[in-house]
């Protein structure tokens, strides 16, 4: 098993390496510091949920609900901020705790409701984003203070702010799903649920766990979004759950659970970031690269079902 | 009580919950406000709507075989795209009207056999078409709406009998698939093979067939679906309406198809299709902010999932 694990990210890692090189000698401008960089910034808000998600999908659950939490989350900070006339940290920590107990409803419809994760977070995917509309009535918030836009725009020894933030969230990721009790007992519920329930591990509070912090990362994504780009609007994040998604299974997650790792989870978000990259350096527009991603999302499931098929024989 | 609702009979007390609230929600808010009773605003009710009622027929098929499909939305924008170019380059009426029920047909196809034969999970495959559908509309199409529509292709605009079109359509697209739920070996394989996949399969049901069948159908519907979208304005926008999906699976789940499959009935999800239309046309008439419905569709989706959950609990 764990053979094919490496297998899949050996894989992964050789094609990453290939389609750099490929992006390099297609665009002088692509293997610069300056690009490599920025496009780090780019990825982080997607990579943040990435790691949460990978949690869930290794459950054998899914959330959906991520692009719609990160909507709420990014509308309650302009809302707190400028509406409510809190301070602008108090308002982030606000946002926050909402994101945090917007992942907790969610993983409460699923542990204690018996919800399929796929409805559940479908039914809120489409309750938040309608609370982000309703609230903000469409009107986005602002001229954030310069000092804010220090997370999402500025850098800390020259790398960018947000990648030191994401590098710690996938550390933390890395080492609690590979070498804690919380961490099998993940592996355990996606590779059979019923057998993990009756070891007496705890399953449900572990799942609960999962898709709260699952809620959590998406409103630190918000954070860092609204950050990036001064501004809140109730569309964002918009299909950001596909982007999640994509990242964690052409990684090498099984979507079926038991599977996967975080160090697949960043290579695919790599992979996936370079080739949006490239592509649009090489002139194609935004919409006609998330057609990329669809097609590599659907090629990405094949082959690991393939390998799975092997790997049982 | 199972071999009921094996046949979805059960669901008729969800039908007659959604007629009740329909009938109330006409009552209670035409008292408030007796425009919303009017005869034309009921007319737009159901004639804006009815190409959701008839998408989310197909859709309730696709739950009740224990699939979903997210990217009904887009494929629709597509269709309906694809129509408008027809008959604006030339082509036929008939042709601009027959066309989407093919291709949609044909691309579900495809997908019903990802599902099916290469076992990606419909939540995954349908996903990424509908990024692929919407990313390739754009693309191609450049955010460009189609006008100078032909009179005699506005099939949503015609009327039989006093009656428009798209109603006709829609209640009689319902009665058909109800029929063929009901009482075709079609029909009950597909409750087959969403209440228990492998007894199906003991039983000699082609499981894979079953479930390319349905997603085929459900793409020739979504074709009609979009002919209906289409033709009801003097333009066909280029985008693909936002949220449509989650428009039509709402009104799937909350018609009564069971979100784990293998119960429901398309009878519900073209009342609750109704219903939901019925909700946001009431919104404006409370002058309620437009923007709050969805969040309402969210919490109706919810407690629908909810009850059901619970009332599949206690059946045990």
């Amino acid at each position: 098993m764990t053979r094919i694990l490496i297998r899949h990210e050996t894989i992964l890692a050789i094609l990453f390496v290939i389609a750099l090189f490929l992006m390099a000698a297609q665009s002088d401008r692509f293997l610069t510091t300056a690009n490599l960089l920025n496009q780090a910034r780019l990825m982080t808000e997607v990579g943040l949920i990435a790691i949460p998600m990978t949690f869930v999908i290794v459950t054998g659950g899914i959330d959906l609900s991520v692009g719609s939490i990160m909507g709420l989350c990014a509308i309650l900070v302009g809302v707190f901020w400028q509406n409510a006339g809190l301070p602008l940290p108090a308002a982030v920590g606000l946002s926050l705790v909402a994101g945090t107990a917007a992942g907790l409803a969610n993983g409460i419809i699923i542990t204690r409701f018996r919800v399929p994760p796929l409805i559940a977070t479908l039914a809120t995917l489409a309750l938040y984003r309608g609370l982000a509309e309703g609230i903000s009535q469409a009107r986005s918030v602002r001229g954030y203070p310069e000092w804010f836009a220090q997370l999402g725009q500025g850098q800390i020894l020259g790398i960018p702010t947000q990648l030191w933030l994401f590098a710690l969230v996938a550390i933390a990721g890395i080492f609690i799903l590979r070498f804690t009790t919380f961490g099998r007992t993940t592996y355990a519920i996606g590779n059979n649920e019923a057998a993990a329930e009756f070891s007496g591990l705890p399953v449900e509070r572990t799942k609960l766990l999962i898709y709260t912090a699952s809620g959590f990362i998406s409103a630190l994504a918000a954070i860092v979004f609204v950050s990036r780009v001064s501004t809140t609007r109730s569309d964002m994040g918009n299909g950001i759950e596909l982007e999640v998604i994509t990242a964690v299974v052409l990684g090498g997650t099984s979507i079926f659970g038991g599977r996967g790792m975080v160090i697949g989870t960043l290579i695919g978000l790599c992979l996936m970031q370079i080739l949006q990259n490239g592509l649009s350096l090489a002139g194609v527009r935004g919409d006609g690269t998330t057609v990329v991603i669809g097609a590599i999302l659907i090629v990405a499931v094949l082959i690991s079902n393939i390998l799975g098929r092997f790997s049982n024989d | 009580m199972k071999a009921r609702s094996f046949h979805g009979v059960s669901s008729i007390g969800q039908e007659i919950l959604l007629v009740v609230v329909i009938l109330a929600l006409f009552a209670v808010v035409g008292w408030i406000n007796p425009r919303f009773v009017s005869e034309n605003n009921l007319t737009s009710i159901f004639v804006g709507n009815a190409y959701i009622a008839v998408a989310a027929i197909g859709m309730s098929l696709v739950i009740i075989s224990g699939n979903i499909d997210v990217s009904i939305g887009a494929l629709i924008g597509v269709l309906a795209v694809i129509s408008g170019l027809l008959v604006t380059n030339g082509y036929p009426v008939w042709f601009a009207w027959l066309a989407p029920l093919l291709i949609g047909a044909a691309i579900n196809t495809l997908v019903g056999c990802l599902i099916a034969y290469a076992r990606v999970p419909s939540i995954i495959a349908t996903l990424a078409m509908l990024s692929i559908l919407s990313g390739g509309l754009i693309t191609f199409t450049g955010g460009q709406w189609i006008s100078g529509l032909p009179g005699a292709y506005q099939l949503a605009q015609f009327r039989l009998l006093g009656v428009p079109s798209p109603i006709w359509f829609m209640v009689g697209m319902t009665i058909i698939a109800a029929l063929l739920m009901r009482y075709t070996a079609f029909g009950r394989s597909v409750y087959a093979v969403g209440s228990n996949p492998e007894a199906a399969r003991a039983s000699g049901i082609g499981h894979a067939s079953t479930v390319v069948k349905v997603f085929a159908i459900h793409g020739a519907i979504a074709g009609v679906a979009a002919v209906l979208f289409a033709t009801q304005l003097q333009v066909i926008q280029s985008t693909t309406p936002v949220g449509l999906e989650l428009v039509i699976i709402t009104a799937s789940v909350v018609g009564g198809v069971s979100i784990l499959g293998g119960v429901g009935t398309v009878v519900g999800s073209t009342l609750a299709a109704i219903l939901f239309a019925a909700i946001g046309s009431s919104l404006i008439f409370l002058n309620v902010s437009a923007y709050w419905l969805r969040a309402v569709q969210g919490v109706l989706i919810l407690a629908t999932v909810l009850a059901d959950m619970a009332r599949r609990r206690r059946t045990g």
